[in-house]
């Protein structure tokens, strides 16, 4: 089964009004363009550099799917995107990367991103890594917002193997900044988290928040960063992390405030199960590892 | 080991429920002592005490969330007392939770749904929420504290248990009216589920047919609604703090 099945098989769908590329290692499998964006990519030895714009004023009903697999075992592949939502542009993208065999995969993503004034773009990151816990993945994302920013990665199904996610927003006047991250860690998947918003335009809001379990022997590490640079901002930083078995979850928010108008608050918790909930749902007939299932399947939803 | 019942009925009737010398630690603290109480099949039982007398201690005890550290639960004749949770609810236990939990992501129909239930809507209408408004709300903190009593309520009557335990369901619901309570734990009724009523509210033990009275983790006193409810007015007349010894020596009159 080629990449574009499976991911035909997923439910994206690749249809002649719809703006995708597909991309399998280093190898550009299928893309099309739709009116109002532009979409330069081209090969290069490792992966490949894409560079997409959403132009002024263009609303895209439909969302623009990014496929980043790699098929094989073993690989290496390094995305490089720069990704420009222009004047009161409104885009969805849906980055799908799958990894299903993976053994030895290696992905870098380096993302340039810029959402100017007026414009909405929601970047939903989305990630299947197979069962063999052997993906090595890399988000760095660096974003410029003025509009309207709202991401979400989640990595959820099979394994994780290793995470690095390394996000960066600089949050101009008025602009509205989410960051939503969730991932299921297993086995002995290590997950590090760094995600800042820097709050430094005057009215600037943004959320921070993180879903992560572990169980088994998996690790996570978490540090969501805040900093309140300019008056009447608003951040908040809202993590939960669920840890079961011999998994270790640490959890660091760090809030800054530089100036007497800014807020920033945060919360944070972070253990086993929550008794009350097991108990809750054992009552109505759970087993406890039903009852967990269930609970854990909430947090991250 | 069958009570004798004032009821003329009483005595034909079955236990569906029976406590013998139920005993509960706390961190090392004696909460529920010695406790014996049997309750009748299809019946509506009132558990009546004042305010940290052990009414959700004896609650849990029976759904199995806290362990006996003494005595024996029987439920329709099995000893149920090392039985999991989940095992006592399979049976046919249902408890509505006195401070109901949140749920981050789930959805009221998926928690009414939980175990196969296929009533949902019905169960919802049952404690007057519309099923179109509220099905697809999420179980967390967006809902009021009255919203999830009653979603509390509707996941026991959703369960079709035989054995229903609703741990002070009139606390909480701030615009709940005795009637609409009674309405729903009547309809339970007629199902044929036996109700365990807990509260610290005499006027709500009214409307049980059978009743016991704790009373700082000692069962003081077991039997028809009226007496119990009368001795419990007494001695709340009588007893600063609801200590045993000080309602021991109250004589019913
Ligand atoms: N974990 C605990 N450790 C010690 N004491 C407890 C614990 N939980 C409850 N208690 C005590 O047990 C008593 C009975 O509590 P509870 O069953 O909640 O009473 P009620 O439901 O009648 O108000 C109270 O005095 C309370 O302080
Ligand atoms: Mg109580």
């Amino acid at each position: 089964m080629s990449l574009v099945d499976i991911y035909r098989s997923l439910g994206v769908t690749l249809d002649k009004g719809i703006a995708y590329l597909v991309v399998d290692g280093n190898e550009i499998l299928k893309a099309n363009e739709v009116r109002g964006i532009s979409m330069e990519k081209e090969e290069t030895r490792e992966g490949i550099d894409l560079r997409l714009v959403i132009k002024e004023g263009i609303k895209l009903k439909e969302p623009i799917h990014l496929c980043f697999g790699v098929s094989k075992e073993r690989a290496v592949q390094k995305i490089h995107a720069e990704i420009i939502a222009e004047r009161d542009s409104h885009a969805c993208l849906l980055a799908h990367c799958i990894f299903p065999k993976a053994k030895e995969v290696h992905h870098v993503m380096d993302g340039n991103l810029l959402i100017e004034k007026g414009a909405e773009l929601s970047y939903e990151e989305i990630h299947w890594h197979g069962e063999e816990g052997g993906a090595d993945v890399f988000p760095r994302l660096r974003t410029r917002n003025l509009g309207d920013f709202r991401s979400t990665f989640s990595l959820l199904r099979g394994r994780v193997g290793r995470l690095g996610i390394d996000y960066l927003v600089e949050a101009g006047e008025r602009s509205v900044t989410e960051i939503i991250t969730k991932v299921y860690g297993k086995g002995n998947d290590e997950i590090r988290i760094k995600e800042g918003v820097s709050l430094n335009g005057a009215y600037a809001r943004s959320v921070i928040k993180s879903r992560i379990a572990v169980r088994d022997r998996a690790f996570s590490d978490v540090v969501s960063i805040t900093e309140g640079n300019a008056p009447y901002v608003r951040g908040h930083v809202d993590g939960t992390e669920i840890v079961q078995g011999e998994a270790i979850a640490k959890a660091t928010p760090i809030v800054k405030v530089n100036h007497e108008k800014a807020k920033v608050t945060h919360e944070a918790a972070i253990g086993s199960v929550d008794r009350k909930q097991l108990e809750t749902l054992m009552a109505k007939g759970l087993e406890e590892k039903e009852a967990i299932d269930v609970i854990i399947k909430g947090m991250l939803r | 080991m069958q009570e004798n019942t004032q009821g003329k009925e009483g005595s034909f009737m079955v236990d569906i429920l029976k406590l013998i010398n139920v005993e509960v630690e706390r961190n090392g603290k004696r909460i529920l002592k010695g406790i014996s109480l049997s309750i009748k099949k299809g019946m509506i039982h009132a558990l009546l005490g004042p305010n940290g007398s052990g009414k959700s201690t004896l609650a849990f005890a029976i759904m199995g969330v806290y362990k006996l550290s003494k005595g024996n639960v029987y439920f329709e004749g099995k000893d149920i007392s090392r039985k999991p949770i989940y095992e006592r609810a399979r049976l046919g236990i249902s408890m509505a939770w006195q401070s109901p939990a949140t749920f981050e992501g789930l959805t009221v129909k998926e928690y009414l749904s939980i175990g196969g239930n296929a009533n949902v809507e019905e169960a919802l209408r049952m404690v007057n929420l519309d099923p179109a408004r509220y099905l697809d709300r999420v179980m967390d903190s967006s809902l009021s504290g009255g919203e999830r009593k009653r979603i509390e309520l509707a996941s026991v009557v959703a369960m079709k248990p035989k054995l229903a335990i609703l741990d002070e369901p009139d606390s909480g619901i701030d615009f709940v009216t005795l009637d609409e309570l009674m309405r729903v734990i009547s309809d339970l009724k007629k199902e044929g589920i036996t109700v365990l009523l807990i509260t610290h509210r005499e006027e709500v033990a009214r409307i049980a047919d059978r009743a016991s009275l704790i009373c700082d983790g000692y069962l003081v006193k077991s039997g028809n609604t009226w007496e119990v409810t009368k001795f419990f007015r007494k001695m709340c007349g009588r007893c600063k703090y609801g200590r045993y010894s000080e309602v021991k020596g109250i004589e019913p009159s």
